[in-house]
């Protein structure tokens, strides 16, 4: 993080959101900070925050959204997060002035169970009550007063998409900021003066371990407030153990901490809410249908078909438009920059590294659009429930499932959508699965080479036709190298218990538009700065690598400054070119002479690149594929041979169906694990997949044939 | 007469009499609200039989047959 932001920050007072998942809280804090919000990694883990300001009785306060969290036990990053912010732990953004919880009036109960954690944490807290005009139209009536005075915090009826109550929100959270209230009194008393004894008796002099910490290490057993504490002082372990057996009498304080909580918030509830009868008949129709067996099933395949229909159907044109401009803006430099070298760079460089981040970007865009929409109507969680039992034959959970269809348009926002999944063991396998799925850049590539060596047979009076079937494969071979990924890293790297399954299905809800667009925003903003800063100074790399040296072209300019020949002259005696040859007995096994090996090279960037570096180095218009095939089909060795056989052919096919060389995805992953070695074993793991699957199919094809 | 909540068919509802176990499955069954004395609803169970929905303090809730094989019921 920014030193000066820091210290920008740190002089602001700062107030913390919290709340169930599906509560509204991202619209809540859409509500409060707009559009100026920043994402911020905590260290060490993957979970994310929210970053944004707010203005507030005249002053500017600095907004903390938290991930959405069922409870404060410490068993997940997500919880032990929360809790490190609650308590001032975080030093980017330092101890919290006030916090908001955010409540669901049509669920109360549930909600109520984090509420009555942090409103005993010694911090002005401000009750949202949140969904009241659904609560309303469905008769249910809670005394807001009395709710208050129960809990001793300011409760707030709100409705956030709408933005009503916002104002009274900003009001109590200014008299908060103003006037901390007296902190609720421990639910479970004995527990809290146990926890309290202990963290007396602590030699630790800056008193940094707080009761409330003390209080998690008890009741989570093996959590994370436990491990910190023993990593302190590992002899506390027998202390922690023998209050845990004279409170718990046999039984886990986690059970009955929720058995109190519990209890407590049953007599609160009773005494402030009213429930009509019967009210949620309509989204149980809706559920009838949309989660049954069969129906459900056959609505979640026409969803996905038209959501992908809709990808491509709606990405082509803006993608043909980007193409069309870069393609002009080339033709510019060409005919107005003198200097060759300044268009190539301009061109081949700059335009073309620019290209190749902003022509996903349609698709991207259009996907994350839908899958936002997804989690935001609530039907996410029917998918993940409707697939769980299949994707957990893969040795992933039912949440994998939309990130893993998303790859086969691109696996940027796969991966990204991956966060939604809880467990790191799930996610880690989805994030390293999802670039095995043909995504549409390996699409070019493969239209090429099966033009160019499969048969065209057509069977079933020409409804089947034999390169389709070809092209089917393809997609089965990434289908089955994922799926195998999976399995294999569940049961070495990330072998661990299965993690438990216990998923919310929210009512279904009408989207907030405003939020969309702001999430939306906010994820196509990650892949430009990410994703776009690497993949560009990638392109600017290999640009260099193909360009330099400049040939002194042997006696002279002989032959035209320009042109095809030009370019491959100059990329046979570049960097590259020399590199190429250099390396190319490592894949002379693959049948690969040193120009296959070249146009291998340059396309790890972004694969889709390859025709057009096949295109240079065959001195070809990358433009005019039918000649490109007349030329790589006529391509011989030294020894008079042909270069490219069918075993050949499908070897490079196979290359690209298995290697990871797309750099988007490579700065995508790196993003979303937090660390770099995910992206750095996915890379060594799918090249080597990649080069003996190219090896196989050659060897064997060609004894095959000779 | 005890049984899992696994075993319940969709329709048939019953109260949460305890777990046969008491990790941090339970734990985080019980912050859930899947606690002793609250009234399960089983909706419907996914396509292969596995996970099933269930209706617990009012709101629906995904939950595998393992987990559920752990929550002891008392139909009703």
């Amino acid at each position: 993080m920014h030193a000066e932001e820091v210290k920008g920050n740190a002089e602001l007072p700062v107030l913390v959101t919290l709340g169930n998942p599906n509560t509204g809280k991202s619209t809540l804090f859409n509500a409060l900070t707009g559009m100026r919000q920043k994402v911020g990694n905590f260290p060490g883990v993957t979970v994310e925050y929210l970053r944004g300001k707010a203005q507030i009785g005249g002053r500017e306060i600095a907004v903390v959204d938290l991930p959405g969290t069922y409870s404060l036990a410490a068993q997940s990053p997500d919880e032990m997060v929360a809790i490190d912010v609650l308590l001032g732990r975080i030093e980017d953004i330092g101890k919290p002035d006030a916090v908001i919880v955010i409540v669901d009036a049509n669920n109360l109960r549930r909600n109520l169970f984090l509420a009555s954690q942090v409103l005993e944490l010694p911090l002005p807290v401000v009750v949202v009550l949140n969904m009241m005009d659904l609560a309303e139209s469905q008769g249910t009536v809670i005394d807001v007063e009395e709710l208050a005075n129960m809990l001793r915090a300011p409760v707030i009826p709100m409705c956030a998409t709408s933005g009503k109550g916002l104002q009274d929100l900003k009001t109590a959270i200014d008299a908060a900021l103003r006037a901390p209230r007296a902190t609720h009194p421990p639910i479970d008393k004995p527990l809290n003066a146990a926890a309290a004894s202990l963290t007396a008796s602590l030699h630790d002099p800056d008193h940094t371990v707080s009761v409330a910490e003390v209080e998690r290490a008890l009741i989570d057993v093996g959590g994370y407030a436990e491990r910190r504490l023993l990593s302190t002082d590992p002899a506390l372990h027998s202390q922690l153990e023998t209050i845990r057996q004279e409170l718990g009498q046999g039984r886990s304080l986690a059970t009955l901490e929720a058995r109190h909580r519990y209890g407590w918030i049953n007599g609160v509830v009773d005494a402030v809410e009213q429930r009509a009868i019967d009210q949620r008949n309509r989204a149980d129709f809706a559920d009838k249908i949309l989660n049954h067996p069969v129906y459900g099933t056959l609505i979640f395949v026409l969803t996905m078909a038209v959501v992908f229909q809709s990808v491509f159907a709606w990405a082509a044109p803006l993608m043909d438009f980007i193409d069309t401009v870069s393609k002009a803006l080339v033709a510019t430099i060409d005919t107005s920059v003198d200097s060759p070298l300044l268009a190539s760079f301009l061109g081949d460089g700059v335009v073309a590294g620019v290209g190749s981040v902003v022509a996903f970007l349609p698709q991207i865009v259009i996907l994350f659009a839908f899958i936002i929409l997804l989690e935001d109507t609530g039907y996410m969680s029917r998918a993940a429930f409707l697939m769980d039992r299949l994707m957990r034959w893969c040795g992933l959970s039912g949440q994998s499932f939309i990130p893993m269809l998303s790859s086969f348009a691109c696996a940027v926002p796969g991966i990204m959508g991956a966060r939604v999944i809880p467990g790191a063991r799930d996610r880690i396998a989805t994030i390293v699965a999802a670039p095995f799925m043909t995504c549409s850049a390996r699409l070019p590539v493969y239209a090429l080479l099966i033009t160019a060596f499969i048969p065209s047979h057509k069977y079933l009076g020409g409804w089947i036709n034999f390169q389709g079937l070809v092209l089917l494969g393809f997609y089965l071979l990434g289908i089955v190298g994922g799926i195998l990924t999976a399995y294999l890293l569940n049961r070495t790297l990330l072998r661990s218990p299965t993690p438990s399954f216990l998923l919310e299905l929210p009512p279904y809800r009408v989207p907030n538009l405003r939020s969309v667009l702001i999430k939306l925003y906010g994820r196509a903003k990650i892949f430009l700065k990410r994703a776009g800063t690497i993949i560009f100074s990638v392109a600017i790399v290999v640009w260099l690598l193909a360009t330099f040296p400049q040939t002194p072209a042997a006696g002279g300019p002989a032959i035209a400054p320009r042109g095809p020949e030009a370019a491959q002259l100059t990329l046979e005696h570049s960097y590259l070119g020399t590199l190429s040859k250099s390396v190319a007995p490592l894949f002379v096994p693959l049948g690969w002479d040193w120009k296959v090996t070249a146009a291998v090279i340059a396309s790890f960037p972004a694969r889709e690149v390859v025709i057009a570096v096949l295109g240079t180095i065959y001195a070809i218009d990358a433009e005019d594929e039918a000649s490109l095939i007349e030329r790589i089909k006529e391509s011989r060795r030294p020894d008079g041979s042909r270069v490219f056989t069918v075993p050949m052919a499908l070897g490079l096919m196979v290359f690209y169906a298995l290697c990871l060389q797309c750099m988007a995805t490579i700065a995508v992953m790196r993003r979303e694990t937090n660390t770099w070695r995910w992206p750095i074993f996915a890379w060594v793991y799918m090249t080597t997949l990649g080069y003996l699957g190219a090896l196989f199919c050659y060897q064997f094809g060609t004894k095959l044939i000779g | 007469m005890t049984q899992s909540l696994a075993s319940l068919d969709p329709g048939q509802k019953g109260t949460i009499s305890g777990f046969t176990r008491d990790d941090a499955m339970t734990q985080r069954l019980t912050q859930l609200g899947v606690l002793e004395g609250e009234v399960v609803d089983v909706l419907r169970r996914a396509p292969a039989g596995d996970p099933i929905e269930i209706r617990i303090l009012g709101y629906s809730l995904s939950i595998r047959a393992a987990e559920a094989e752990t929550v002891l019921i008392d139909p009703q």
